[in-house]
């Protein structure tokens, strides 16, 4: 059973948010407006933070892409009164049902990672941005969560070719999100952590490795990779 | 003074049987603010949830504070009842329906609200279609169902006998009404048995049902691991919390419906000193609680805790935090352990105090945390937007309605239990107080 996961080398991440805008365009996520992400009600899957370290003038800008951690032990499934987030047993992909949500926004409040997205008013698209939809993602309606979901409409076209071919995915290089394909500098890696003989697998044990909030226990699926100390988070 | 304790009675009747001009003025006004709340709601319900000020990371604001806020006021009615009852206290008799009538009545509100948070409100009864037990939510929907239903069993058994009384005196359209909810009460020996056991019965079980509410409504923040919500103390603090915002709430009710309903000679000085002693008690217990909550964070340190704890104390939220602790401490503290201020009025400025002070106290804990989230670059601001606010005006005033509206159907006073304990209880306790003491040995 393959365990998909996530690396960010954070040594090589230059900021460029690349993978934000890939993300929306993959998975039909509408622009907001100035207004709206002043407020908050910005929507974006993958979000790259931008974390200062240090006093003036000892100061050092880093980026942390942020993106739902797909953990093994998710806080966010716990707690939803519908099952309507679910730890897929398949593909080890935190899982959210549109049509199941009530919206009550419980998964979003017990979130440490704050990647669980509401929509506030039904998604619009300006027209010169019409017809964005990739036919494979579904479009969300106002009132339910939503949150990224390790691509996996891509992950679905693969299998389909896979069982075409009688064989299974391949553990690294077949199945690819968005924003790792979109990456210009290289930094995130994708593939199956079961699989011990990947690249990817092999990154992750790096001294350099860490996971979010790791104190946590949620097991998080999306590791990062850093020369020395992780302050913050 | 009225010799015939029938005559005397019948004051209690008035409210029922006659009707004054104020009373559709109050009535009125309502419902004109319950129907803004209507418009305020098919506003949300059409636009989304948009035009509320909740955002991320401010998932929750108004609405699960109000619902916390009125689940809470439930608390003194059923409870109280029921602990009073079970403890034989004879100064029970005119203070058990009103406060029940409160619990019935303001449950609906609190559970409505967490409709009013939903971002699909169509798709309510999918926590029935698809229920999973490891959310707390669920647990809300089970206990505050089995409370609601509970006492609403429990405010009606104990109405039979008056509701016979009623269909007695009524004529027109109300009498098949109170015919058929009398359920063929003739006052028979063997009815009063039956009646006193299943009142029993129901006292005994309303009271674990009633202490799990607010648990499991703490709860839903405590089983999170977010920073101040994840406390073991909340399941106790959110009960204690939500006696005392009752009590207060009880306290109101009984102060407006003695003047309006000019009930002197009932709802008298004794009970309000009694109730306001219990309320005294529950603000020395607020106080050790909240003080154990934060004096456990402070120590503990956690900087995730501490960013929390800084925005109540000195923080954006400090306003809010200290009016919590002068309304919920130092004003009902300095009136109510003076007896020369714990009088009516005094007691009166104290419930309210305390009320406006517990629903700063919910705010307090929703809001604060959801602002300083764990990871340190998702902050937010909130401000309820006037959908938020008018919907919460038009529940109060939803609630309020739904009580005065019962007030003309029911005696808000029950007219049996105040006979019984005028012509038995007092021979009773009498003969109670003497199997307390060694027997008397004749010569």
């Amino acid at each position: 059973m393959p365990r998909w996961g996530m690396v960010i080398d954070l040594d090589k991440c230059t900021g460029c948010r690349a993978c934000m805008i890939a993300c929306k365009q993959e998975n039909n996520i509408a622009p907001s407006t100035q207004d709206q992400a002043d407020r908050g009600r910005l929507i974006s899957w993958m979000n790259v933070l931008t974390v200062v370290e240090g006093d003036y003038p000892n100061t050092r800008v880093r980026f942390l892409p942020m993106l739902c951690q797909q953990c093994d032990k998710p806080p966010c499934v716990r707690v939803c009164p519908v099952g309507a987030t679910y730890k897929s047993t398949q593909q080890g992909i935190v899982g959210q049902i549109y049509p199941r949500c009530i919206g009550c926004r419980y998964c979003a409040s017990a979130c440490p990672y704050q990647v669980k997205y509401f929509n506030w008013f039904p998604p619009q698209w300006p027209d010169e941005l019409k017809p964005p939809r990739n036919p494979d993602v579904a479009i969300r309606p106002k009132g339910v969560i939503e949150k990224c979901t390790f691509c996996v409409q891509r992950l679905q076209k693969a299998r389909d070719q896979a069982a075409i071919e009688k064989r299974q995915v391949r553990s690294e290089g077949e199945y690819v999100p968005a924003c790792v394909e979109s990456c210009p500098a290289k930094a995130m890696y994708f593939g199956d952590l079961e699989d011990q003989t990947t690249e990817i697998a092999k990154i992750t044990r790096s001294a350099r490795a860490f996971r979010v909030m790791e104190e946590l226990g949620t097991e998080p699926n999306v590791i990062y990779l850093k020369e020395g100390e992780w302050i913050a988070g | 003074m009225q010799a015939e304790p029938r005559e005397q009675d019948s004051l209690l009747f008035d409210p029922v049987l006659k009707t004054g001009k104020l009373y559709y003025a109050v009535l009125f006004l309502l419902i004109c603010t319950v129907l803004w709340g209507v418009y305020a709601y098919v506003t949300q319900f059409e636009q989304g949830l948009g035009v509320t000020g909740l955002n991320r990371p401010v998932y929750w604001g108004f609405y699960i504070t109000n619902f916390v806020f009125f689940v809470g006021i439930s608390h003194a009615g059923t409870l109280i009842s029921a602990i009073l009852r079970l403890c034989q206290a004879e100064w029970r008799r005119p203070i058990t329906r009103l406060a029940e009538t409160i619990t019935v009545m303001v449950l609906f509100f609190g559970a409505g609200n967490i409709l009013l948070d939903l971002g699909r409100p169509d798709r309510v009864l999918y926590v029935f279609r698809y229920s999973h037990f490891t959310s707390p939510l669920m647990w809300d929907v089970i206990s505050i169902t089995t409370y609601l239903f509970t006492s609403t069993t429990y405010l009606y058994v104990a109405m039979i006998p008056d509701i016979a009384l009623l269909r007695d005196r009524t004529g027109g359209w109300r009498r098949p009404i109170y015919t058929a909810l009398a359920l063929g009460w003739t006052g028979s020996e063997r009815q009063h048995r039956t009646l006193q056991v299943a009142i029993a019965i129901l006292a005994v079980v309303v009271i674990p049902i009633a202490v799990s509410v607010h648990t499991v409504v703490s709860w839903v923040f405590a089983m999170t691991i977010q920073p101040m919500w994840h406390s073991s103390i909340f399941g106790p603090y959110f009960v204690a919390g939500a006696i005392y915002s009752g009590i207060a709430a009880l306290l109101l009710t009984m102060a407006l419906l003695r003047k309006v309903y000019h009930l002197e000679d009932y709802l008298k000085e004794i009970h309000f000193d009694y109730l306001g002693e219990l309320l005294l008690v529950m603000t020395l217990l607020w106080l050790y609680f909240t003080f154990a909550e934060y004096i456990t964070t402070y120590y503990g340190h956690d900087p995730v805790e501490m960013a929390v704890f800084w925005e109540k104390i000195t923080g954006r939220y400090a306003a809010f935090f200290w009016t919590m602790v002068a309304t919920d401490f130092v004003i009902p503290f300095a009136i109510l352990c003076n007896r020369k201020t714990r009088t009516i009025p005094g007691i009166v400025v104290a419930s309210i105090s305390v009320c406006i002070g517990m629903w700063l106290e919910r705010f307090t804990i929703v809001v604060p945390t959801l602002i300083n989230p764990r990871l340190p670059w998702a902050r937010g601001l909130y401000f309820p937007s006037w959908v938020e606010m008018s919907l919460f005006a038009a529940f109060l005033a939803g609630f309020i309605l739904l009580y005065t509206i019962f007030v003309k159907l029911f005696p808000i006073i029950s007219i049996w239990e105040m006979r019984e304990g005028r012509e038995q209880a007092v021979a009773e306790v009498v003969d109670r107080i003497k199997s307390y003491l060694p027997e008397e040995t004749p010569g």
